[in-house]
């Protein structure tokens, strides 16, 4: 970003549209004061794939927890403390040896709030809303995340209420690592379900 | 041009490394504006906020990036709404500001409210139906047949929602699909699941 003031860069053309509706917005008392920062802070610090690491790692090293996560996710995910827009009803689905699950939304872009934070760009262009579940194995192959044939693929379109955590496997050789430790091993994209551990 | 399951052409998913939450400013501003936007109008719903996307000028909706959407759908709420005027934007905006297309249903059927017609196991086909205004039934999955796999509960009609202050409480089931039902040539060893409302369905 320039930092020269003297000739700084025009406003683009989708910067000015953003500016004419807050401002139009905020004169006519429809944005309360502070609101643009309210809304936005939480998913800028608080709220991101670290949260559903820590329900993945608790789930790894829990089984009792993994059940209930299994059978009622919103539930579970809120013993964990996460919950709110985009997670009032959460579903949890296991990937293993056999099975491999993956997340979509066709219609537009619904993803797990409290437990992903917001969505990344790829997640909500074209390409992979319309190409995952026309083909989701070269897809994911092209995305870093090869399947054997014998794997069986589960795509989840989430166009309805239910929004969907994957919960990888966990990586073998990690029988030694604390919760904590576990936790640091989750990717966003592994509980998308386009990449393994 | 929103529903894209299944569309072909669009290349190669771009990852892009170490994204931020936000790649400028504005994206955050429209985040927040959207929902100030969405708050005033009447009858507010996620169904309502989503039609008003859908509406966007095919070429735009391409064309444009996430929160591009929601501004457009924001603007285009806010204008329907007498909150703002379109010369208004313009004016402020020192250039054009394009909204999306008028609504085009001005009365939806407002079905009865009925109990889950089906279970887990059964083989439902989804409605053949091209409704004028909002639906969350994906194109690619109807006409086709699918194997209940589990009852999500009851969640309003999406289809009511947008065009009513109505609001029908409807079971929601997750269905699955073949690939080789969805798709013919589809890729073996692979299935989606849809959420789908009772009134999409029919007995197969």
């Amino acid at each position: 970003m320039s930092e020269d003031h003297h000739n700084p860069t025009p406003p683009s053309p989708i910067e000015q549209r953003v500016a004419a509706l807050e401002e139009l917005l905020t004169e006519r008392g429809y944005v309360p004061e502070g609101f643009i920062e309210d809304v936005n802070r939480a998913y800028e610090n608080d709220i991101g794939p670290m949260n559903g690491a820590k329900v993945v790692a608790r789930a790894w090293t829990d089984p009792e927890y993994k059940a209930r996560l299994l059978t009622d996710g919103t539930a579970a995910i809120a013993e964990l403390g996460f919950g709110g827009p985009e997670g009032h009803y959460m579903k949890v689905v296991e990937n293993t040896a056999d099975v491999h699950n993956v997340v979509v939304c066709t219609l537009c872009s619904c993803y797990p709030w409290p437990v992903l934070g917001l969505p990344p760009k790829w997640y909500k262009d074209a390409p992979y809303r319309s190409r995952m579940v026309r083909e989701p194995r070269a897809l994911l192959a092209e995305m870093g995340c090869p399947l054997d044939d014998d794997v069986e693929i589960r795509v989840w379109d989430s166009s309805a209420d239910a929004r969907y955590l994957v919960l990888p496997a966990r990586p073998g050789g990690t029988e030694g690592l604390s919760e904590d430790e576990l936790v640091g091993l989750v990717t966003r994209d592994s509980m998308i379900g386009v990449a393994r551990l | 041009m929103h529903d894209l399951g299944g569309r072909q052409g669009f290349g190669p998913v771009v990852v892009e490394q170490d994204e931020p939450v936000f790649h400028a400013d504005w994206e955050r501003v429209a985040r927040a504006v959207t929902f100030a936007a969405v708050a005033n109008v009447d009858n507010p719903s996620t169904s309502k906020f989503r039609h008003a996307i859908e509406r966007m000028d095919p070429a735009h909706y391409l064309s444009s990036s996430y929160y591009e959407h929601w501004l457009t759908a924001a603007a285009t709420l806010a204008v329907e709404a007498g909150l703002v005027t379109p010369e208004a934007l313009e004016a402020r905006a020192g250039g054009p500001f394009p909204v999306s297309q008028p609504v085009l249903v001005d009365d939806v059927a407002v079905p009865a409210q009925r109990s889950a017609r089906f279970g887990v196991g059964d083989r439902v086909r989804v409605r053949n139906m091209h409704p004028g205004g909002h639906t969350r039934c994906p194109g690619y999955v109807r006409d086709k047949v699918g194997v209940v796999t589990s009852l999500e509960g009851e969640w309003n009609i999406p289809d009511v929602e947008a065009h009513s202050h109505a609001r029908v409480p409807d079971a929601v089931y997750s269905v699955r699909f073949s690939t080789e039902e969805l798709w013919g040539d589809g890729e073996p060893g692979a299935s989606v699941n849809v959420d789908l409302w009772d009134c999409y369905l029919e007995p197969a």
